[in-house]
């Protein structure tokens, strides 16, 4: 069982992965760069005295934005690097679906991986980017721990409340579900201030759509073909 | 007969503890994955995955 789990997860997640890191590169991809283009606009005048403004005491340390790790240079290396990362990440989250396919007792097809994986979209992209809308770089963010601790439990309780809605049988189950899916947005997603944003408004427009439609097709790719491999994988 | 049956039976617990551990297994390696590429703080993953973490709007930076 754990080698046939394990094989349908690096297959789609590989298939997936890849027709991901090509649709990335023609929609979301040349909008980071172009808000990347704006950031440094303003900031050329910066780069020059940033010692006195990142402060010296990260200089020796360099984990903080010193930019002394190894970044990909533009051009192929960061197309490169964009791609393993996304084809990596894209086997967890079809390897995170399967699991949760086999926890919840339910026969691994097509149509069940897809509707699983629907849920999936709805967890860790509607639900977070109704408190987090997604971010251009050079936008204003809170504590970026913060951020990623109500992304996590945000994620996690949706994923629950949805199956206690959809899936669950106990009387408690739907208005457990509700307040589930509901505290987070009652809580709140931590913000920043202020507005620090250089890229122009309709840049940030575009790209949280391009952003919404691109984690969709993710999830659509990855119940596809975990569902397509389970069929043919027997191990 | 009785044998049988309770051999099938202690099988049929097998299977499904077998599916639970293996589940279990890809639930922890998956979150392990998307983890190190989605939120890890290390500058250099941040780097090598910071187009992706935008992409999935992963909080960033």
């Amino acid at each position: 069982m754990l080698k046939r789990v394990l094989l349908v997860g690096l297959l789609a997640g590989l298939a997936a992965g890849l027709a991901m890191a090509v649709l990335q590169h023609f929609t979301t991809v040349p909008l980071i760069m172009a808000a990347e283009a704006y950031e440094a606009a303003p900031a050329g005048v910066a780069t020059e005295p940033a010692p006195a403004a990142t402060g010296h005491d990260h200089g020796a340390m360099g984990h903080e934005h010193g930019g002394s790790a190894w970044m990909p240079a533009d051009g192929l290396e960061r197309t490169l690097s964009t791609t393993v990362a996304t084809v990596v990440s894209v086997m967890g989250f079809a390897l995170v679906l399967i699991a949760v396919l086999l926890l919840a007792g339910e026969e691994i097809t097509p149509t069940r991986a897809l509707a699983y994986a629907a849920a999936g979209f709805a967890s860790t992209g509607l639900a977070t980017a109704l408190g987090l809308a997604p971010e251009l770089p050079g936008s204003a963010a809170a504590d970026l721990v913060d951020r990623q601790l109500w992304w996590g439990a945000t994620v996690l309780a949706t994923a629950l409340a949805l199956y206690l809605l959809i899936r669950a049988k106990p009387f408690w189950a739907k208005p457990v579900g509700v307040l589930l899916l509901v505290a987070p947005h009652v809580v709140g997603a931590p913000h920043p201030d202020g507005y620090a944003s250089v890229a122009p408004a309709e840049l940030a427009a575009h790209f949280a759509s391009a952003s919404l439609a691109v984690h969709a097709v993710m999830w659509a790719l990855v119940g596809a073909s975990v569902g397509f491999f389970w069929q043919r994988v027997r191990a | 007969m009785n044998t049988t049956l309770n051999s099938a039976a202690s099988s049929a617990v097998k299977v499904k503890s077998d599916v639970r551990t293996a589940a279990l297994l890809a639930l922890i390696a998956g979150i392990g994955l998307v983890f190190t590429t989605g939120f890890a703080h290390p500058e250099l993953l941040h780097n090598a995955a910071h187009d992706w973490r935008h992409s999935m709007s992963f909080p960033c930076h």
